[in-house]
């Protein structure tokens, strides 16, 4: 009898602890820097559809917000998170630039011909110095600024249901 | 290219084998001969063999920069050097996952054949249960981290291995590690197998402890690499930190240090049946429940590879799966040998003392059970984050130390069944005494810690003169024991004297400056740049004098690697025999000013000695069990 109320004393409390892992694995631990009020530097590259090198403060401009998206023919998740650019690329006080980072620009255009363009512009950034200087960990990431140029916001990975309603959630 | 869909076709082939042995052994277990069938010998090691040709495969796959596999997009870069190309194969999730599969098949292969005399249906349950553990592996790896996913369009290079994990030690680190780790795995599946089959006696005890000894051996080498690691690589300036991480390994190594010594009783003695079993299920099932914790990224550390939640979910639920087998299976099969547990034992006696020892070791254990999940535990429940850091180990470990030291230095006088109460000897109290005025004259002349440091130092002596008294003893038995606990006290004495004798000074400071302290003074001479292979470092030219004019040279560096680009500091460590001097620098704003952190650290190179004495001596047990057969 004794042995037989330990046992279930101890399946509750095991089962307890289950819970208690299982809900601690919806705490997102992922690490997200804190980069707060710093402007985005300038910088130049060519454009994915033409050849001539623009500079990012002639894109940078007439809007709310910009959103900077890092992105690349190869990665999955960038594919995966496409139809929500798509649908941010409706939202008119908002301007989508891409950044395709270190792609072979023949598949960047196929990729943005099969699954559409959300972006007002695409930056190349074919050696990757463009990313890495923006403070990217890796693609795809988001980063979201204001009228200012200051990052507000940035998501690292692709946008998840939870981090596009916070992401629209800044955007109103 | 083709590596890759080899390994990958090979890893598929494993877990079918998985899937056919399983009805060949039930059939086996129910036939009436007493030999194993053939078929379950060949296939156990194809199944090793695929996974090896599989493991291989990946190996080959980061050899030649194949940057269609996604893992070796992830973790590896053509401008990396051989040696960590190879060692980036475990040094991620996937990689690391599979390495733990080929250990897995490697030691049910060697268990199959290295148990001939033990009888066929414990043979044959312990392979069901440790292919019920292969087979949930084998899954984990195919449906949530196959490393042998494909990229499309090939990317030109790849993002690189995290430049911290670039390092000889760490390279052996996991490897060993898993070897511990998946032993244990065995331990598991055998004393399940036993219960089962009503098996556990002295001959299962005196068989299963070399898969003990050879787990622990493994498990203790694997964490002081780690150790050793964190130490010259993290720059963090100690050797253990009570990180998560750390304490997650350290927890299968107490339980399994544990089970080293009650196999002992249940050799000698046909006594502690299901606590020898409660401890062998617990090593393996905390061995997982580390392997959760850190893959699913509830703990953040330099461990976290990925913090993908559908991974966390298929270990937890693996977990606990195994969780409730072992339970189901306990409670179903030990129920009518309970009675006739409570053998006698007499208060002075070496099972007594055992039970004790043992007492002591689940309570370190459960203070970093404690200490460890309760921030989970608080997140989950109220919200509210916190970090148990290394004062509430220290303020709760230390104290039960001094009686665990005392005891230990008077258990091994001690013998089986019944002793006399040891003979007051004239020699053990002048050692004591000696002790004692060592002690003092440390205080004296080097300024006194705390009340438990200054009872703890002169016990840690008595213990460390002990054991070199019975290491030089004419009486050559239990060689290994010896060796080991002589190596355990050193261990102590050496943390002890480190954490007494160690200085440190943090200092900003600009090239060419100086700065005087208690102890002499840096001087920042120059600043030099050079260029690695895949980084651009920036070495500081320091010069430290002591008040006696020695003057030694310490170059630390700050390393920038440019796949990713991650910057490290490279501390300078001048190791002798009695200290590290240890240098480390952090460059603050605008690299004009860099932060100076200089560490005197006391018989350092004596915490790694004395922990591989430690380990030796479970491999000399070994070797004389092998011998003796």
């Amino acid at each position: 009898m004794k042995n037989k109320i330990l046992f279930i004393a101890l399946l509750l409390f095991i089962s307890f602890c289950l819970v208690v892992f299982f809900k601690s694995l919806n705490n997102s631990n992922v690490y997200i820097p804190d980069t707060p009020n710093k402007t985005v530097k300038e910088f130049k590259s060519k454009s994915l559809f033409s050849e001539d090198e623009i500079s990012s403060e002639k894109i940078l401009v007439n809007s709310d917000y910009y959103i900077l998206n890092i992105w690349s023919s190869w990665c999955g998740p960038c594919r995966r998170e496409h139809p929500k650019l798509m649908e941010l690329s409706q939202n008119p006080s908002v301007k989508l630039i891409g950044i395709n980072y270190r792609d072979n620009p023949k598949n960047a255009k196929n990729f943005i011909k099969k699954f559409g363009n959300p972006f007002s512009f695409i930056f190349v950034d074919t050696n990757g110095v463009i990313s890495i200087e923006l403070g990217a960990y890796g693609v795809p990431e988001t980063i979201v600024l204001n009228k200012d140029k200051k990052i507000i916001k940035k998501f690292v990975g692709y946008l998840d249901d939870k981090s596009f309603k916070e992401l629209n959630f800044i955007l109103k | 290219m083709i590596a890759n869909q080899i390994g990958y076709y090979s890893l598929t082939l494993g877990l079918i084998f998985s899937i056919t042995i399983i009805p060949i052994l039930v059939k086996n277990y129910n036939q009436h001969t007493q030999i194993i069938d053939k078929r379950i010998f060949s296939i156990s090691f194809f199944q090793f063999f695929f996974v090896l040709v599989s493991f291989f495969g990946l190996v080959i796959s980061f050899i030649n920069s194949d940057f269609s596999n996604e893992t070796v997009y992830n973790n590896s870069h053509t401008t990396k050097p051989i040696f960590y190309k190879i060692s980036g194969t475990w040094g991620n999730h996937e990689g690391s996952l599979l390495l733990w599969l080929l250990v897995l098949t490697f030691f049910i292969f060697l268990f199959l054949i290295k148990s001939k005399e033990q009888p066929k249906k414990y043979r044959i349950l312990t392979v069901i249960f440790q292919q019920i553990i292969i087979i949930g592996f084998f899954l984990f790896v195919l449906i949530t981290s196959n490393p042998f996913n494909y990229l499309f369009p090939i990317p030109k290079e790849g993002l690189g291995l995290n430049p911290i994990l670039q390092d000889p030690a760490l390279a052996i680190h996991p490897p060993i590690l898993y070897l511990g780790f998946v032993g244990s795995s065995i331990i598991f599946s055998s004393s399940l197998a036993a219960i089962v089959h009503r098996y556990i006696s002295k001959n299962w005890a005196y068989h299963i402890k070399s898969w003990i000894l050879i787990s622990w051996f493994f498990l203790t080498i694997g964490i002081l690499l780690g150790s050793i690691w964190a130490y010259y690589e993290l720059g963090w300036g100690g050797f253990w930190f009570w990180d998560p991480v750390e304490n997650v390994s350290l927890m299968p190594w107490l339980s399994l240090t544990a089970l080293l010594h009650c196999i002992l009783v249940l050799q000698k003695k046909t006594a502690l049946t299901s606590w020898t079993i409660i401890l062998s299920i617990s090593t393996f099932i905390l061995s997982v429940s580390g392997t959760f914790l850190v893959r699913s990224g509830i703990l953040n550390s330099v461990h976290t590879f990925a913090n993908d939640p559908e991974r966390g979910l298929f270990i937890l639920f693996f977990l606990f799966f195994l969780i409730f087998l072992s339970l189901i299976i306990f409670s179903i099969f030990n129920k009518n040998k309970s009675n006739n547990e409570f053998i006698k034992f007499n208060l002075i006696s070496k099972e007594t003392s055992i039970l004790i020892n043992n007492w002591f070791i689940m309570y370190f254990l459960s203070v970093v059970i404690i200490g460890t999940l309760y921030p989970i535990f608080l997140e989950v429940l109220t919200n509210e984050k916190i970090s148990v850091g290394p004062p509430f180990y220290i303020k709760l470990i230390l104290p039960f130390l001094i009686p665990f030291l005392i005891f230990m230095s008077i258990v091994p006088y001690l013998k089986w069944v019944k002793s006399e109460f040891i003979k007051v000897n004239v020699e053990l109290i002048l050692l004591f005494v000696l002790c004692l005025i060592i002690s003092f004259l440390i205080f004296k002349y080097f300024g006194f810690e705390s009340l438990i440091i200054s009872i703890l130092t002169p016990f840690t002596f008595y213990l460390f003169l002990t054991t070199i008294k019975d290491f030089l003893s004419k009486n050559q038995k239990n060689f290994a024991q010896k060796i080991s606990h002589f190596g355990f006290s050193f261990l102590i004495l050496s943390i002890l004297l480190n954490s007494i004798f160690s200085s440190e000074v943090i200092v900003n400071l600009k090239e060419g400056e100086k700065f005087s302290f208690k102890g002499g003074t840096i001087i920042f001479n120059s600043l030099e740049e050079n260029n690695g292979k895949n980084y651009k470092s920036i070495i500081g030219n320091f010069e430290i004098n002591d008040n006696k004019n020695y003057s030694i040279k310490l170059k630390p560096e700050l390393r920038i690697y440019n796949q990713p680009s991650i910057i490290t500091s490279e501390a300078d460590i001048k190791t002798s025999l009695f200290n590290d001097k240890f240098l480390v620098m952090n460059s603050v704003k605008n690299r004009e000013y860099f932060n100076v952190r200089y560490q005197v650290k006391s018989f350092m190179i004596w915490i790694w000695i004395s922990a591989l004495i430690l380990a030796i001596g479970g491999l000399f047990s070994l070797k004389k069990k092998l011998y003796e057969k």
